[in-house]
């Protein structure tokens, strides 16, 4: 397929329109297949046909195209797909969304070439995920457990400390038995503002060295977006099924990925799906996120963490819709509780974890994580609905049960969810819950059996022996 | 072929998953093409003077202008025989299990092995004798598959003839059973093109109950046998747990689950799971009578589109053999996606959303493959095809095309609701959109089946549950305390209905799979407890003083109960009914 065919080269394109040149009797050109520009005086610009056709091949070209004169530019059709350069030596590094070195340092050697479009991972091959990753973050850990292998993305909204989170995330993740572990960061068009910020957490708490970084920031060229996190992954995929490294891909902002791949579709006046983004939106997201996973007889794993921004905080908006459609579950922000102060304010509610039933248990965690999980869902979700009510009747028209969810609803937010930036291991977080639940009276804690709550009590006398 | 000769076929245009080839004035149809070297797979959707327009099933990043095409003369078919049960297949039927051991972990373009083994020998007994004059349909022989499953060998629907011999015991499928007295042979596997239903004797209509296993749907809006219902439903509402569940535990002879656009880590979960699971009424593999058609949604959208076809036609050909077949198809949406995809790659007109105009159409048909059935063939057989399709519609909102072409022809529809997912009450159906045409028909099949109370049960609940919104509505409002306490009973007695009847774990190991007569026990209890407490309040008893929750962890207790327990905890419930109002007795 990647047979690499001769180099061969033209002069002068047909046409060229935002970032695409067209070209015509481009012989044997092959889809996907990278492309480099000259025009004379100026630096080379490098590109990738994104169709080919015997009277027209449309080149998408990754750098700027201001000042591209279309009928002086020599086109060179180097007979090679995009590839990307993977390897260990590529921890600690810093590379632009086209590989390119942005940490002073030479380009790096790599051990192979991956091609940046990575072939689908065989069904059958796929072993489901099964191990949970401490993040440290007891929203996630207690109610929407993280597993290996899982793609699970954080939907923020402007302004939420989304990437805030993701820092936390990467400073405090650990894999169970503490395995080998590496992070790899992918910025998709993210501000030198939010890239600094999330480099300097980086560099103090020491997390640097065992990470690889792809940044294509807001100033960057467009297309490298589409282009940076197929790079992250592949070098991810890499460190994973051939190293056995448990690597966390955080992809941050998948919105503004969505909103390139809109730019091109428009530039090639393709027909627009919802809101204008292309109707294969969905498999192209696939591409990406499906890129996760755990490899039958193979040591590493792929997690991903991938952060978008909801326009206008709406969870129907096309490119929150499809991802939940693919990744397995998503933590939700919200701005009510971002407000009152607490972090992470991640809303329990429509949060969800589809794989944490295969990350938690005996052997796991506790053999009762589930129904702890479940019954401080219940109460919450109770507390909740007392708050709507509060909007309506007042405080006063509540009845006392109602007014006892309100305080409970309240108590979790600030005693489980809120943690700053603290670390919490399993264990605190699970403690953090029980001591919550103590406070809720028997006939409410319908989710739990006599038995447990009858251990519950001896394991608090136990440790308060202990204490004594 | 010489790829120099000038009019031979090659690719003048590449783009996504459509090519374009001159060379093609030849060509037909849906006829399949196989690209390059590599012998990437394709299939003509358009044919223009010697031009002709191609879906490519596989990847295309790196297909070159030039490379030279070979017609295959035939359009995309399954090979359909034994081996098919417990396998995964693409949506072009490539073994998925074969091609890791051909070409790794990864899917490359134009890795390619026969649906089922040639090497493997299956043992053939021939249940007719030479001599025999046989049609269409007809039954020859069977081998029996996975341990217990009768694989009947049929007379593919166009064939006939007289048998001059026949060849009992180990053969591959490769090797002839039978010779006919014209000399033509017949195999224990033939082709059949997925895009064309399989023909048969009559349709006969919906009686028989499918029975799913779950509660609500079994309860509320049963389904028949060859019936289709719509699930449609947001991202989170529990789609997938529900394919999941119906194709464990729903009573059906043979599942093909279709994994279509979706995730790749769900396949791995129900390839793990269904062969670690036993069938509750056979006691074998839940894998052992399934049949995985897996195009995750990072595999070749092409392949995406046709993964449907393949799945409804192995179905078919399991109903011809007379067995009860069901289809899940997860998710019809990404299959109509894949429409809009190449429809577009084809600049064809879209209608609405993007969506090519024939999407209802096409979406009727496949819907119409489903049915219960007189078999072609001599013996009278009987059997089904019964299709359940998830549907995702974007953002949660069922006007939009996909969804209502879908209702437009299903016989059903189970309305997932995102709040009910919210609240945690699974499976997230939303009682009050959802319907089944079916309800009476089947209503009136459990009277008779399982108990003559169910109709009646039924209908109960139903207007129950009605109230309970209309109450609800007004709570919200005023508080449930401003409520009279008749109706502050029934939010109870509704409540405690939506979590015991209705709520059902697809992770409890006692109640995943809840029989008939299970379901309509916990439907009675319940509404005996509402009875009661009706006449308590009637005996003078004031909301507050009755005890619910007692009676309400008793039916929890039941309904988690392992069946052995099962009649224990039913009695201590009707004690607790007793005993709901202290005053009763005095």
């Amino acid at each position: 397929m990647t047979a690499t065919r001769i180099a061969r080269t033209y002069r002068g394109a047909r046409a060229a329109a935002g970032p695409l040149v067209y070209l015509s009797g481009a012989q044997r050109a092959a889809l996907g297949e990278w492309v480099t520009l000259n025009a004379p005086g100026q630096p080379p610009l490098r590109g990738q046909i994104i169709e080919a056709g015997h009277d027209v091949s449309v080149v998408q070209v990754l750098e700027d195209t201001l000042g591209l004169a279309p009928a002086g530019i020599e086109i060179t059709l180097t007979g090679e797909l995009a590839n990307a350069v993977v390897g260990r030596d590529l921890l600690g590094r810093a590379l632009s969304g086209a590989q390119d070195p942005r940490d002073g340092q030479p380009r790096p050697i790599g051990e192979a070439i991956r091609p940046l479009w990575g072939a689908p991972l065989n069904p059958t091959r796929r072993l489901p995920p099964s191990d949970f990753i401490e993040t440290g973050i007891s929203a996630i850990d207690g109610m929407n457990t993280l597993v290996r292998g899982q793609k699970l993305p954080v939907f923020s909204g402007p302004g939420l400390p989304a990437l805030e989170l993701a820092a936390t995330i990467v400073e405090n993740a650990r894999a169970p038995r503490g395995e080998p572990f590496a992070v790899v960061f992918c910025a998709i068009g993210i501000t030198e503002r939010e890239t600094r910020t999330f480099l300097d957490r980086f560099a103090a708490s020491g997390a640097l060295e065992r990470s690889v970084l792809y940044l294509n920031q807001a100033q960057d060229p467009t297309i490298e977006r589409l282009l940076a996190p197929r790079a992250a992954l592949a070098c991810a995929e890499h460190l994973a099924f051939v190293h056995g490294l448990h690597v966390l891909v955080v992809l941050a902002d998948i919105t503004h990925y969505c909103e390139a791949l809109r730019e091109v579709a428009a530039a090639r006046e393709e027909v627009p799906g919802r809101r204008g983004y292309p109707g294969y939106m969905y498999t192209d997201l696939a591409s990406l996120f499906e890129r996760a996973g755990v490899v039958k007889d193979k040591p590493g794993s792929v997690t991903q963490l991938p952060i978008l921004t909801m326009p206008d905080d709406d969870i129907t908006h096309p490119i929150p819709d499809l991802t939940g459609y693919i990744t397995e579950g998503q933590v939700v922000l919200s701005r009510e509780l971002h407000r009152r102060g607490i972090f992470p304010p991640v809303d329990v509610l429509p949060s969800l974890s589809r794989l944490m039933n295969a990350g938690i248990g005996k052997g796991r965690t506790v053999p009762e994580h589930r129904i702890w999980a479940d019954q401080l869902y219940a109460i919450y979700a109770r507390g909740r609905e007392a708050r709507m009510m509060v909007a309506i009747v007042g405080e006063a028209g509540l009845s006392p049960a109602d007014r006892r969810a309100l305080a409970l609803a309240e108590a979790f937010e600030r005693e489980l969810i809120h943690q700053g930036t603290k670390r919490r291991t399993i264990d605190e977080t699970l403690e953090a819950g029980w001591k919550l639940m103590d406070r809720v009276p028997r006939e409410d804690l319908i989710k739990l059996s006599d038995q447990l709550l009858a251990s519950r009590q001896e394991q608090r006398a136990a440790a308060k022996k202990k204490e004594a | 072929m010489s790829p120099l000769k000038k009019n031979a076929p090659r690719l003048t245009r590449v783009v996504g998953a459509l090519a374009e080839a001159t060379g093609m004035r030849e060509a037909k149809l849906n006829e399949l093409v196989r690209i390059g070297d590599s012998g990437l797979l394709a299939e003509v959707l358009r044919i223009t003077g010697d031009r002709a327009t191609l879906q490519v099933f596989e990847e295309t990043m790196g297909v070159a202008l030039e490379e030279p095409l070979t017609r295959e003369g035939l359009p995309l078919a399954v090979e359909l025989g034994p081996g098919l049960l417990g396998s995964v297949i693409d949506g072009i039927g490539r073994p998925l299990t074969e091609l890791a051991v051909r070409s790794g972990d990864f899917l490359l373009p134009g890795a390619d092995a026969p649906t089922i083994d040639r090497a493997r020998r299956f043992a053939f007994t021939p249940t007719i004798s030479e001599g025999a004059t046989i049609g269409p349909g007809d039954v020859v022989g069977t081998v029996v598959e996975r341990g217990a499953f009768e694989h009947r060998i049929l007379v593919p629907p166009d064939r006939q003839g007289v048998i001059a011999k026949l060849f009992a015991g180990e053969r591959t499928v490769e090797e002839p059973i039978a010779e006919l007295t014209d000399g033509s042979t017949l195999f224990l596997t033939h082709r059949w093109p997925v895009r064309r239903p399989r023909p048969i004797a009559a349709r006969l209509d919906a009686s028989r109950p499918f029975l799913t296993g779950q509660r609500v749907f079994d309860f509320l809006f049963p389904i028949a046998e060859g019936g289709t219902v719509a699930v449609p439903g947001g991202f989170g509402t529990g789609k997938t747990v529900i394919e999941q569940s119906l194709a464990k535990y729903a009573e059906a002879d043979v599942v093909v689950y279709i994994g279509c656009g979706e995730r790749g880590n769900e396949m791995a979960e129900v390839l793990h799971e269904f062969g670690r699971l036993k069938d509750p009424r056979t006691g074998r593999a839940v894998l052992d009578r399934t049949v995985l058609v897996v195009n995750t949604s990072n595999m070749p959208v092409a392949a995406r589109e046709s993964s449907i076809y393949l799945g409804l036609t192995i179905a078919e050909y399991f109903r011809d053999q007379g067995y009860r077949a069901a289809v899940m198809a997860d998710s019809l949406s990404r299959w109509a996606e894949a429409l809009r995809e190449i429809g577009s790659r084809l600049q064809e007109m879209p209608g609405e959303e993007g969506y090519p105009t024939y999407l209802a159409s096409r979406a009727a048909k496949l819907h119409e493959r489903a049915g219960r059935v007189r078999c072609l063939g001599a013996g009278n057989r009987e059997g089904s095809v019964t299709l359940i399709s998830a549907v995702s519609p974007p953002g949660g909102d069922f006007s939009e095309p996909v969804t209502q072409a879908c209702l437009r022809v299903a016989g059903a529809l189970w309305a997932l609701d995102p709040a009910l997912a919210h609240q945690r009450q699974f499976p997230a159906v939303d009682w009050h959109t959802s319907y089944s045409l079916y309800s009476e028909a089947m209503g009136a099949a459990f009277d008779a089946s399982c108990d003559p109370g169910w109709s009646k049960a039924r209908a109960t609940i139903v207007e129950l549950l009605q109230r309970d919104g209309e109450l609800r509505e007004v709570a919200s409002v005023v508080g449930p305390e401003a409520l009279e306490d008749p109706d502050r009973l029934l939010l109870q007695a509704s409540a405690i209905i939506r979590e015991i009847v209705l709520g059902q774990s697809a992770y409890d190991v006692n109640d995943a799979y809840s029989p008939p007569a299970k379901t309509y026990r916990l439907a009675r209890v319940s509404l005996e407890l509402f009875e009661a407490g009706k006449a308590a309040l009637k005996k003078g008893a004031t909301y507050g003083e009755l005890d619910l929750s007692g009676a309400r962890r008793a039916l929890a207790m039941m309904r988690d109960a392992p069946a052995v327990d099962f009649e224990a905890r039913a009695n201590d419930v009707t004690a607790r009914i007793t005993g709901l109002w202290r005053g009763a007795s005095s």
